[in-house]
C-alpha cells in the first residue's frame, strides 16, 4: 500500500508543493555541513606531510569528483525511468539534475589541474582517469544541448534518455581507472574494502564537504527541477493556482 | 508482451550488449590507454624504437645526483633500472623513493633523456608526525632484523 503514496507524488502537481517545502531544509543542511567542512579543513586538519598546504584542496576536489558521478547515475536513473514507464516527472528530475552535474565535473577537472601543476609538474596529462572524467564533462554538456535542441519535451526526454544511458559506461571507466591502467593519478584514498589511508581530522573534514556538496545538489536541482514543472506545464490548471 | 515490459527489456538488453561491446574495446585498448611503461617492460623491449616514449616507476633511494642545471637519478620497479637525465626544474613532489614518470627517448648510451619529468603521489594522506613516527618504527624493525 506505500507504493500509492509514492506515485501520489511522481506527479509534477503534488511533487511541486512538496519540493517547495523540502528546499529550505535542503539549503540550511547544505550551510552548516559547508561551514563544519571548512573549519575542519581550514583549521582543524593537519598539514600533509609529503605535499604541505596544497593537499587542501582535495576537501573540494573529491567531493566534486564524487558528485559528478553519482549526479550522472541518478540522472541516468531517472532518464532510463521516464523512457520505460514514461513518467512526466522522470523527463524533468534528469534536465533538472544535468547543469549541477555539469558543475561537479568542471569543478573537479579545475581544481585537479590546480593541484596538479605544483605536486605533479603539469596542468593536464591524458592519463586514463582525467581523459573519462573529461569525457563526463562532456557527456553532460552534450546531454544539455541534444534536450535544449529539441522543442517538443517528450522528443528531447527521449533523447536525453538514449544519451544518459549510453554514457553510464563510462562511470565504471573513471572509477577503476586508477586500477585498470597506470596512470599519473593516484590510487582511490578512501574504498570499500580497507580502511582509508589518511589522517582522521582529514578524513572528517572531507566527509563533512562530501554532506555539503550532496545537500547543496539537491537544493539546487529541485529548484530546478520546480522551474522546468512550472514551464512545461504552464497551460495547466494546477500552475495557474500554483503561480496564484 | 506488455509493451512497457518489451521497453524495459530492450532498454536493459541494449545497455548489456552495449556493456560487453565497451569492455572488449577497452581491452583490446589497454595497452595504448596506459600513461607510461615499466622499467622490465623498457628492458624486455617493448618501448617503441625512435619515438618519445614515457617510463614509470620510483627513484631509487640515493641514486639523485646534481650536475649544474641537469639531474641524474635511476627509475625502478624494484626489478629493473633505467638511468635517466633530465634538465630543468622538478615539481615538488619528485623526491628519491617515491613514484615518477619521465617522458623522452632512450640515448644510444642506455641512458634515458628525459624532456619531462612528473611525480607521482600515493593516496596517503598523513601529517608529518604521523610520517616520522612510521620511519622510526621502521628503522627499529630494520635494526631489529640485521641484529
Amino acid at each position: 500500500m506505500n507504493l500509492i503514496q509514492w506515485f501520489r507524488f511522481a506527479s509534477p502537481q503534488s511533487f511541486y508543493p512538496l519540493a517547495g517545502r523540502m528546499i529550505p531544509w535542503f539549503w540550511t543542511l547544505a550551510a552548516l555541513f559547508g561551514i563544519a567542512g571548512l573549519w575542519v579543513a581550514f583549521f582543524v586538519a593537519p598539514t600533509d606531510a609529503q605535499q604541505g598546504e596544497g593537499y587542501r584542496i582535495i576537501f573540494v576536489h573529491v567531493p566534486a569528483s564524487w558528485m559528478s558521478m553519482f549526479i550522472y547515475m541518478v540522472m541516468a536513473f531517472w532518464a532510463g525511468l521516464g523512457l520505460a514507464l514514461g513518467t512526466r516527472l522522470s523527463g524533468m528530475m534528469a534536465q533538472a539534475l544535468a547543469p549541477t552535474g555539469a558543475l561537479m565535473a568542471a569543478l573537479s577537472l579545475w581544481t585537479g589541474a590546480l593541484w596538479g601543476k605544483p605536486m605533479w609538474g603539469t596542468w593536464w596529462v591524458w592519463d586514463a582517469r582525467l581523459t573519462s572524467e573529461l569525457i563526463l564533462f562532456f557527456l553532460y554538456i552534450g546531454f544539455i544541448a541534444l534536450q535544449s535542441a529539441i522543442d517538443d519535451p517528450r522528443r528531447a526526454d527521449k533523447a536525453g534518455a538514449i544519451l544518459a544511458l549510453v554514457g553510464v559506461v563510462n562511470i565504471p571507466i573513471i572509477y577503476f581507472s586508477v586500477k585498470w591502467w597506470n596512470t599519473l593519478h593516484q590510487g582511490s584514498t578512501i574504498n570499500l574494502t580497507r580502511a582509508p589511508s589518511m589522517a582522521q581530522t582529514m578524513l572528517l573534514g572531507m566527509l563533512l564537504m562530501a554532506l555539503a556538496f550532496w545537500m547543496y545538489s539537491i537544493a539546487v536541482a529541485l529548484t530546478r527541477a520546480r522551474a522546468i514543472m512550472l514551464e512545461r506545464e504552464r497551460h495547466t490548471e494546477w500552475v495557474k493556482h500554483a503561480v496564484d | 508482451m506488455k509493451p512497457r515490459t518489451k521497453r524495459i527489456a530492450l532498454i536493459a538488453g541494449g545497455l548489456a550488449s552495449l556493456g560487453i561491446a565497451a569492455t572488449f574495446v577497452l581491452k583490446a585498448l589497454d595497452s595504448n590507454i596506459a600513461l607510461y611503461i615499466t622499467p622490465s617492460e623498457v628492458v624486455a623491449g617493448k618501448a617503441p624504437q625512435g619515438n618519445a616514449f614515457r617510463v614509470g616507476g620510483l627513484v631509487k633511494p640515493g641514486s639523485i645526483q646534481r650536475q649544474d642545471m641537469a639531474t641524474h637519478f635511476i627509475v625502478t620497479d624494484t626489478v629493473k633500472e633505467i638511468p635517466v637525465t633530465y634538465t630543468g626544474i622538478l615539481p615538488d613532489l619528485f623526491r628519491e623513493g617515491k613514484g615518477a614518470i619521465v617522458q623522452g627517448r632512450m640515448g644510444a648510451d642506455g641512458t634515458f633523456v628525459a624532456s619531462e619529468v612528473l611525480a607521482k603521489h600515493d593516496e596517503n594522506y598523513m601529517p608529518p608526525e604521523a610520517k616520522h613516527a612510521i620511519e622510526q618504527a621502521q628503522k627499529a624493525q630494520q635494526k631489529g632484523m640485521s641484529q
